[in-house]
């Protein structure tokens, strides 16, 4: 689960973590208020949305006066902002946050991920503050530090100097405050069982200190049971409604952009359907598995989801049934057919338990845009045959 | 022969008495695994299944000799039995349930590692010897005696792929589903030298994954070590860049841990790669054939 920078400056509050002071706003008034209440003569306007690039997509913006402020998040707010990492669709601004400016001498980057290699987070550092980092780590690998902290031992002294002698710090105090800053950041990524934080840039102020201009934090789905203050920052219109609904009947879906919508149990045979597709001249619509525990009314669901994409052309179910009975599939893909209006071709392929059952059932039915797929190669064919033929 | 687990392997359940626990562990006795008793707390000197029911791992090694332990805890109390069987002795621990969070299976790992005690898992089918011992979800009856050894990330293209081997006239000999987790216990890496060795696995079939380098490891380990013919099929061409693809390692974020990157490593170290998952039984086949 992702949160916005706001949040994510709220949870680096609680630990300390140094950030320019901000207030979030939902309106051009609230905006202007927020700017009052900081003070000073300068503040920054940013869209509030979970993705990076903002900035370079007109969601950021510094404004010198409260007419300013007023203009500027009447502009933002309610702008579809398009960004790399939005997608062509882009995302809607409800909310800006009104920050105070800031006295920008240097800008870092700081991070933590965990290393899946290593088995542990590790926290990476780069002068090249302000950029993509992914550009970074790919045209000049050698300016990221990275530096595994082993949970066992936590973040000790030697850690926070690797940090501050590879990004060339050679202040004493300052030193001192970006160690103090990592440490602090490493216990947060430890206790909120966060995926990822990234602060990107961190700023080195005029005077030396450091301060989390941005902040960008994930988490990680499978502790949210045990984090409730996370769990309430989450932002549901920032997430895809079908894949939403989807989730709330055991269903893992994923809108893609082709024709052929796909219904498969399991994570990796769904994604070697949408694979077999491909590779037999089709376009995949979705990725959807269906789970462990599949039963008329998910499959019924699945197919209701599938079809409110107008571009599926045909539907291929592809399930090997291990937990999962085929029998109970068939008839959800029965039941389906007299709830949902299932007006294209239904490629079914259902292999393992109880498959000659399921067969028997399909066959009983006798319905005309049912079309039984012996394998999987065989059932991706017809599906984009069929595909090709609506 | 086989790895790992055989018809003689001594297995314990820990959460035994619960709903997953208890219908697996009756199916995998149906299968012929020697299941010889399970651990639930407080439920200590009853039978569950015709097997003794222990209050702790501990108490369950020391009367029954178990060497493997089978759990289905709920995910938030994962990590604790993990390192509750490694503190046991337990050998190898097959960890069935989904979502236990990273942090957790991070400490849990570190720790059976520390105390040499293997791990499969989380999150995944588990592993069976065919015709012998299922330790885990899988539907035993594809599994036919043979041949190949099976390595998967993914449950229903382990099935999926045995089903084709054992189409082409092929069997299996061991399978082991490794998980898509971030943090997984055994990898490629560790069990491909164990197929290697084993006198009775005379082709390997590796089915992985977006995300993470575990395949790119592999290859690098193939290409020094393994002789044996390997298929490998990698899930996620067509998966979209940073989407979480049903398993919680299974992401392709910042550029890394693509399908293409994985296959072309593996393509570079001999193995033969497959495209479509519809492929592996005709590609098995194929490097058998050519011996």
């Amino acid at each position: 689960m992702n949160i916005h920078e706001y949040q994510a400056k709220q949870i680096f509050a609680q630990y300390d973590v140094p950030t320019p002071r901000g207030i979030i706003a939902n309106t051009p008034d609230e905006a202007v208020a927020n700017a009052k209440e900081l003070g000073g003569d300068i503040w920054v306007v940013k869209a509030q949305i979970h993705a990076g690039g903002r900035g370079l997509g007109g969601g950021v913006k510094l404004a010198k006066t409260l007419d300013e402020v007023r203009a500027l998040a009447s502009e933002i707010l309610g702008m579809t902002l398009v960004t790399h990492q939005t997608g062509p669709e882009g995302k809607l601004v409800q909310k800006v946050y009104i920050e105070e400016g800031a006295d920008i001498k240097d800008e870092l980057y700081l991070g933590v991920v965990l290393d899946r290699a290593k088995e542990m987070p590790v926290i990476m550092a780069s002068t090249e503050g302000g950029m993509a980092i992914e550009d970074v780590a790919h045209d000049t690998p050698e300016k990221i530090i990275k530096v595994a902290v082993d949970p066992a031992i936590g973040f000790q002294g030697f850690h926070g100097r690797e940090l501050v002698f590879g990004l060339g710090i050679t202040d004493k105090n300052e030193q001192k405050k970006l160690i103090d800053f990592a440490s602090k950041l490493y216990k947060l990524y430890m206790e909120k069982d966060a995926e990822m934080i990234e602060i990107n840039p961190l700023i080195k102020t005029g005077s030396g200190d450091f301060l989390a201009l941005d902040g960008k934090m994930g988490f990680d789905d499978s502790a949210l049971g045990r984090h409730p203050d996370i769990e309430a920052m989450r932002d549901i219109s920032e997430e895809d409604a079908d894949e939403r609904e989807a989730s709330q009947y055991g269903l893992s879906y994923i809108a893609l952009d082709g024709e052929i919508g796909c219904m498969v149990n399991g994570a990796g045979l769904a994604m070697g359907t949408m694979d077999t597709i491909n590779y037999m001249g089709g376009t995949p619509a979705n990725f959807l598995d269906v789970g462990g525990s599949a039963n008329a009314e998910t499959v019924a669901k699945g197919f209701e989801i599938i079809l409110k994409n107008p571009k599926v052309k045909a539907i291929f179910v592809n399930i090997f049934g291990g937990i999962v009975r085929c029998d109970r599939i068939a008839n959800g893909i029965l039941e389906a057919t007299k709830i949902t209006d299932v007006n294209v071709p239904v490629i079914v392929r259902l292999d393992g338990t109880n498959a000659p059952e399921a067969a028997e059932i399909l066959k009983n039915a006798n319905i005309a845009n049912i079309i039984v797929g012996t394998d999987l190669g065989d059932g991706a064919a017809k599906a984009v045959a069929a595909a090709k033929g609506a | 022969m086989s790895i790992l687990v055989n018809k003689d392997t001594k297995v314990i359940v820990q959460g035994f008495t619960g709903k997953e626990g208890t219908f697996h562990a009756e199916q995998c006795l149906a299968y012929g695994t020697k299941i010889v008793g399970g651990v639930t707390p407080n439920k200590g000197g009853q039978e569950h299944l015709g097997k003794p029911v222990f209050n702790t791992v501990k108490e369950a090694v020391a009367t029954t000799g178990a060497t493997v332990s089978m759990i289905f805890v709920p995910p938030a109390f994962v990590a604790d039995a993990v390192m509750e069987a490694a503190d046991a002795n337990i050998e190898l621990a097959v960890i069935i349930t989904e979502g236990a969070p990273v942090r957790d299976m991070q400490a849990a790992k570190a720790y059976a590692v520390k105390h040499g005690m293997k791990t499969i898992g989380p999150n995944c089918p588990g592993i069976i010897t065919a015709e012998e011992c299922k330790i885990g979800i899988m539907p035993g009856m594809i599994f036919k005696k043979g041949s190949v050894g099976l390595i998967s990330k993914s449950g229903t293209l382990t099935y999926e792929g045995a089903n084709q081997v054992c189409n082409e006239g092929y069997g299996i000999s061991t399978a082991v589903g490794i998980g898509g987790d971030p943090i997984i216990g055994l990898s490629y890496k560790q069990l491909l030298p164990m197929f290697e060795a084993d006198p009775e696995t005379e082709a390997i079939v590796m089915i992985g994954e977006i995300g993470g380098d575990l395949e790119i490891q592999a290859a690098a380990f193939i290409k020094e070590n393994i002789k044996k013919p390997v298929v490998a099929f990698i899930a996620g061409q067509t998966a979209p860049a940073g989407k979480r693809m049903g398993h919680a390692g299974a992401i392709v974020s910042g550029g890394a841990g693509t399908a293409k990157e994985k296959m072309e490593a593996l393509e570079a170290a001999g193995v033969k790669v497959v495209v479509s998952p519809a492929e592996i039984g005709k590609a098995v086949a194929e490097v058998l054939g050519k011996k």
